[in-house]
């Protein structure tokens, strides 16, 4: 019964596995920056309210802040860096939806999980699904135009 | 290239997650700091016990107050860590330095820090009352500025005056005067990354910074000054910075990161606030309480302006007074106003100390003018945008610093007002009863903004070429979310006539190899550091020139640089690519000319004076940008909430450089002005405690409750800017609270003279005038 | 970030779940069940919650039902927020779980945390007071199933060693007409200035509210005086309100006075939706 406060845990990571030494207290975000140095996903505020650390485990947004990296074993992480051309990432880039880019990897990864679960989105769904994540620079216009283009485009080929 | 929407150099690092900010270079064996704070805003500290905290494995060094230089940019008042008492809630009194982040923070909570509380003052005019307790009673003792004047014995660190025209002659002037009061309290630039420094201090003393900062350059020469280190010795570095808005101009962590290297012999260590801490312990955005009269004749001409702005600093002056001096400096806003006296007043409180904020004062006094503006309208029975019109600033007219203004040093602030009447469709209604319960109502304001930042402010730029003619461009402009490195890239492409994408851009800062800016800051990265790229790329084309007239064997004057070549003016056919020049010519013998090309260029404010301490009569900066400002809200009269429909701001931006850009950064700063204007403050209880330093009770706008935006632009070219192009990283802002405030007055028939606009207050308001009436 | 070590459990069984908890007390350890996680990891960093080891429950499979029955809905403790909103078994309850924090954290959220929270709204509960609906608990002795009103006072009076397992609804109380409003202090996200929940069965309205003090709750003479519709719904909800079982809160969302006021127009708004309709 008595377990050392460190284990060694075994993580899928965007597609890849990784096997680490960390605390079981460890947050989910914590592993993925200290251990895997995938510093994408960013701290914004470690309380669950801004949506920067935002990552996809087994699909569904998750903020990696609230969640300890050892309740994640079994399952599958994305990061940003998982991302490869997913359209919401050049739409981003042509929206001109972020400017300093801090919270962009959540909101990217959260915009993504809307765009691959809701090709229907209406504008009801994607406001209760972005209002998860904090923006300062921009207007959020700019990312509401960014997902939409992607929806719209979706729909177009289906 | 000038006025595309080119797409920013970094965007690709930045949406794959690759882009890199100062707290993701984890390093192992980096140690990491925990900062202990007050939990009270005003108190002495009786005793400090820190040797619990080495009871937890891995604590390398607690460190505490004592023995550190007071610090401060205009007036040193600021121990670095709290010695003797604390001033406000959040301030550093122990840093403790461990081998992790978790063993740092499990001690920081065995430090025991033993205080006698102090009554605490929570408001500017409660510090200016009599026998109010002084938060810093050796105020006189400080050394401080040329231009700082602070008041002894009284808690007041700075007073700006403004005295121009004669005021008896103004109230004579005037038939109708309107006086009215206003305030909000301090909040925050909550910047999504919070703020960070590492430190390191190597063997042969070299000290090495890496900070999230808008101010790589004033870190290294402050902890110079303070700390007595060789300048030279010290190098910052800037990775990209993740939002800043004045918040990271101040110089804080840097100093505490430096003295935990320190005590560690010299070990890297990483200071990195927490979000509760980034909100309350490192600098806030100012509170204001002020005061605003204005006197005009019948037909609406303003004839005289009282104007008293009480801003709460907090418990530290450092930036503060700057922006009280700015606010002082634009305080009529953009009004043709002949006779005017005020008084900006840098008042210390015991809370967070304030810093810069986007727009750097005049978002706050403009609320407190445009508010006093349709105040006026509404007593003299006058359309809003009318009076705004008829005294709208001018060419030929002078500022309350009395500049006198002309073509180029001032925008079109008339073409701005009608380029807003038309788009808010002004004279169709400014306020419509939908139904019984709702209404909309538009509210208007005008906002005008110069830089106040050094007279000898100065911006430096250098130009490398690669082997294949393309160029790396270096400025001391810091990444902060503005994309000036990417205006700059196209500023410099314009000039060389070659693709963007051949211009490289470093998108760090290096103190030991990147030209200075001063500071990024005052939305002057495009005009400095325009300006220096220019002189830079001059200077290269006089040395391809150089190189390109012996080989091409044709005298300067008649060559050409563009398109990667060297060429003849009147026969392009003859010509050498640049890529076989940049690194000196070779001839097919072997011999060799010319050598690597480097381009210098560099640029310094000119023409600057300090405010005169009596009159406040100098010329703060280069060039006004003005723009006119409206909201459209619906409001619903049971409730009192309301919903922002539209925000509109037409700015004159003098050139637009970057289409997209320029839309991005006015609409994020009216995005924030907004945010500001109907949510956002620190709630302090009777203790001046801060209770809300949380995204979860400090919620800024988020998304879905946008408004439609609508920025537009006025192109009257400042005549010594880059392309003509005027500072616009800040403006869309200025005029948002005021805007909003005065189309809620109007939807709720009740004058709002407070932020931030929650639902309560208007509810309050709407109580006591009823109260009131019976 | 958890400032403090713990040990990470994760049991596939309720036994083995009740069985961790006593054997980790018995260690002169404080273990702590552990759901969603977000608020104990939100709690932990104020130094507001502390454990030496935390018994997750959302891999039991009691936890995790989400059965429509004809006579009977059951929810598993362990259902994340935005589960119960897309099955949307019960719609005032995913209504009042839509409105709780924000869509991704409420991946995470789940009911049985949002129900035994130490965060005093628990809106989630709103609904479940008005269904009057059953909660089964396990515990040392097996597992035991109470009327909600048993065990819901103020927030859930569990025993040591014992958690809650599922939420059993009678389906009747998912087709009702019932409205759910949560005002806030501004905006569309955060903590509630206050949150009503209604429904009316048949004749008569029940109401539950959070935010108005500092837990949420369902009173009888509360909804008694709203029912007196002899009289008019001014007069009610005045009689109402003087019925609350606290002081109403003054915090930073919003003042006393002022909550009142809110609560005043939501009451009526509903009363006149609800009686109408």
């Amino acid at each position: 019964m008595i377990r050392a406060p460190k284990c060694e845990m075994t993580l899928m990571v965007n597609g890849e596995k990784h096997s680490i030494v960390a605390r079981q207290a460890d947050t989910l975000l914590f592993v993925l920056r200290n251990y895997l140095g995938l510093t994408g996903s960013k701290p914004g505020c470690l309380n669950g309210d801004c949506g920067a650390c935002t990552v996809l485990i087994d699909g569904t947004p998750i903020k990696s802040c609230m969640i300890l990296a050892i309740e994640t074993i079994g399952k599958s992480i994305t990061t940003i860096e998982g991302l490869h051309d997913a359209p919401i990432q050049r739409a981003f880039v042509e929206q001109f939806a972020f400017q300093c880019g801090y919270c962009t990897p959540g909101f990217i990864m959260n915009a993504h999980a809307l765009t691959e679960h809701r090709p229907d989105a209406d504008d009801e769904t994607i406001r209760k699904w972005l209002e998860s994540n904090i923006c300062r620079c921009t207007s959020y216009r700019e990312i509401e135009q960014a997902v939409k283009s992607v929806l719209a485009e979706g729909q177009k080929q289906e | 290239m000038i006025g595309k929407s080119v797409i920013r150099k970094e965007a690709w690092d930045k949406v794959t997650g690759r882009a890199k900010y100062t707290h993701d270079y984890l390093e192992t064996g980096m140690l990491h700091a925990k900062l202990v704070i007050s939990p009270y805003a005003h108190a002495r500290i009786r005793e400090i016990d820190t040797k619990k905290a080495f009871s937890i494995p891995g604590v390398r060094a607690v460190i505490t107050g004592e023995g550190l230089p007071l610090t401060g940019e205009d007036l040193r008042d600021r121990p670095p860590i709290a010695f003797e008492k604390v001033r406000y809630h959040g301030e550093v009194v122990a840093v403790v330095v461990a081998d992790t982040l978790v063993q740092a923070e499990q001690a920081a909570r065995l430090v025991r820090v033993v205080y006698d509380p102090l009554p605490a003052v929570g408001s500017p005019r409660e510090a200016l009352e009599e026998g109010a307790p002084l938060i810093h009673e050796r105020l006189g003792s400080y050394q401080k500025g040329k231009y700082t004047y602070p008041e002894p014995n009284t808690n007041i660190a700075h007073r700006t005056k403004i005295r121009k025209g004669n005021m008896k002659k103004g109230w004579m002037e005037s038939d109708v005067v309107v006086e009215a009061s206003f305030s909000f309290s301090p909040s925050d630039h909550i910047a999504m990354e919070t703020r960070c420094a590492t430190a390191e201090i190597l063997p042969d003393g070299n000290i090495v910074i890496v900070a999230s900062t808008q101010s790589p350059f004033m870190v290294k020469r402050l902890i110079s000054a303070y700390f007595g280190e060789d300048v030279g010795k010290i190098v910052v570095r800037t990775p990209l910075v993740g939002g800043a808005y004045g918040g990271k101009a101040p110089v804080q962590l840097e100093l505490l990161a430096y003295l935990a290297s320190k005590a560690v012999g010299g070990r890297k260590v990483s200071v990195w606030n927490t979000r509760e801490q980034d909100m309350i312990t490192s600098p806030v955005h100012i509170g204001l309480e002020a005061t605003v009269k204005l006197g005009c004749t019948t037909d609406g001409y303003i004839k005289a302006a009282e104007i008293l702005f009480l801003f709460d600093g907090g418990a530290y002056s450092d930036k503060a007074i700057d922006v009280t001096r700015a606010a002082a400096t634009d305080c009529t806003g953009p009004y043709h106003i002949e006779n005017v006296w005020c008084d900006s007043l840098c008042v210390y409180t015991n809370h967070p100390y304030a810093s810069p904020f986007r727009s750097f004062g005049h978002c706050e006094q403009a609320f407190a003018i445009e508010r006093t503006i349709d105040l006026l309208a509404e007593k003299l029975n006058m359309d809003k945008l009318e009076l705004r019109m008829k005294n709208a600033i001018r060419p030929g007219h002078t500022t309350p610093t009395q500049v006198l203004l002309n073509q180029s040093n001032v925008g079109n602030l008339p073409a701005c007002i009608r380029r807003l009447y038309e788009l808010i469709q002004w004279d169709e209604w400014q306020r419509i009863e939908i139904d019984a319960r709702t209404v909309r109502a538009k509210g208007v304001s005008c906002s005008w903004k110069t830089s106040t930042i050094d007279t000898d402010a100065s911006s430096g730029a250098i130009i490398t070429f690669n082997p294949d003619g393309s160029v790396n461009l270096m400025s001391g402009v810091v990444e902060i979310g503005t994309g000036t490195k990417t205006i700059l890239a196209q500023i410099l492409a314009e000039k060389l006539k070659m693709d963007i994408n051949d211009v490289h851009v470093k998108m760090e800062i290096d103190t030991q190899s990147t030209p200075e800016h001063w500071k990024t800051v005052a939305s002057r990265g495009t005009f400095m550091g325009g300006r220096a790229v220019l002189e830079a790329a001059d200077d290269v084309i006089r040395q391809l020139k150089d190189i390109a007239a012996c080989i091409l064997r044709a005298p300067i004057e008649d060559l050409e640089v563009g398109y990667g070549k060297v060429f003849l003016r009147d026969d392009p056919s003859i010509y050498i690519p640049i890529k076989d020049i940049a690194y000196g010519y070779k001839y097919p013998n072997g011999n060799a000319v010319g050598g690597q090309i480097i381009g210098r260029g560099n640029y310094i404010l000119r023409h600057l004076t300090p405010l005169d301490k009596e009159t406040g009569a100098g010329k703060p900066g280069p060039e006004w940008t003005v723009c006119a400002h409206a909201v459209e809200i619906e409001f619903d009269k049971r409730d009192c909430t309301y919903k922002i429909i539209k925000a509109v701001s037409v700015i004159d931006v003098g050139k637009v450089l970057n289409f997209k850009a320029a839309l991005g950064q006015v609409m994020g700063a009216m995005s924030m002005g907004l945010s500001f204007a109907s949510r956002e403050t620190f709630l302090f209880d009777q203790y001046e405690r801060v209770l809300n330093p949380q995204f979860r009770t400090y919620q800024p706008i988020r998304f879905g409750e946008h408004p439609e935006y609508i920025a537009d632009f006025i192109e009257t070219p400042q005549i010594d800017a880059p392309y003509g192009a005027r500072g616009v990283g800040e403006h869309g802002l200025i005029g948002m609270p005021a805007a909003l405030a005065n189309a809620l007055s109007i939807a709720a028939e009740v004058p709002l003279n407070q932020l931030p606009l929650f639902p309560e207050l208007i509810w309050r308001t709407k109580k006591g005038e009823q109260y009131d009436s019976f | 970030m958890i400032p403090f070590d713990l040990t990470y459990h994760r049991p596939s069984s309720i036994s083995e779940a009740v069985q961790l908890f006593e054997q980790i007390q018995k260690q002169g350890k404080t273990p702590l069940y552990y759901n969603g996680g977000t608020e104990i990891i939100t709690l932990s960093r104020l130094n507001l919650v502390f454990a030496d080891a935390v018994i997750d429950i959302k891999h039991i499979p009691e936890c995790r039902v989400l059965d429509r029955k004809q006579n009977e809905l059951t929810l598993g403790a362990a259902l994340s927020l935005t589960t119960i909103e897309e099955a949307n078994p019960f719609p005032l309850l995913a209504k009042a779980a839509s409105e709780v924090a924000d869509h991704t954290a409420r991946n995470q959220i789940t009911l049985g945390g949002n129900v035994c929270g130490q965060i005093f709204y628990r809106e989630t509960v709103l609904p479940l007071l008005l269904a009057d609906c059953d909660v089964v608990i396990a515990g040392k002795s097996g597992l035991r199933q109470h009327s909600i009103h048993e065990v819901f006072d103020q927030h859930i009076r569990l025993e040591p060693g014992e958690f809650l397992v599922q939420i059993k609804v009678d389906p009747i109380y998912t087709t009702m007409p019932h409205i759910h409003i949560k005002r806030r202090k501004q905006g569309n996200v955060g903590y509630p200035l206050v949150t009503v929940s209604m429904i009316k069965k048949e004749r008569d309205l029940r109401v539950a509210f959070s935010g108005v003090c500092p837990f949420p709750f369902r009173s009888q003479a509360v909804e008694e005086q709203l029912n007196a519709r002899h009289l008019p719904i001014e007069t009610r909800i005045v009689r109402a309100l003087q019925q609350l079982p606290e002081p109403i809160l003054d915090d930073v969302e919003g003042s006393a006075e002022y909550r009142l006021f809110v609560l005043k127009n939501i009451l009526t708004d509903m009363l006149i939706a609800l009686e109408e309709g």
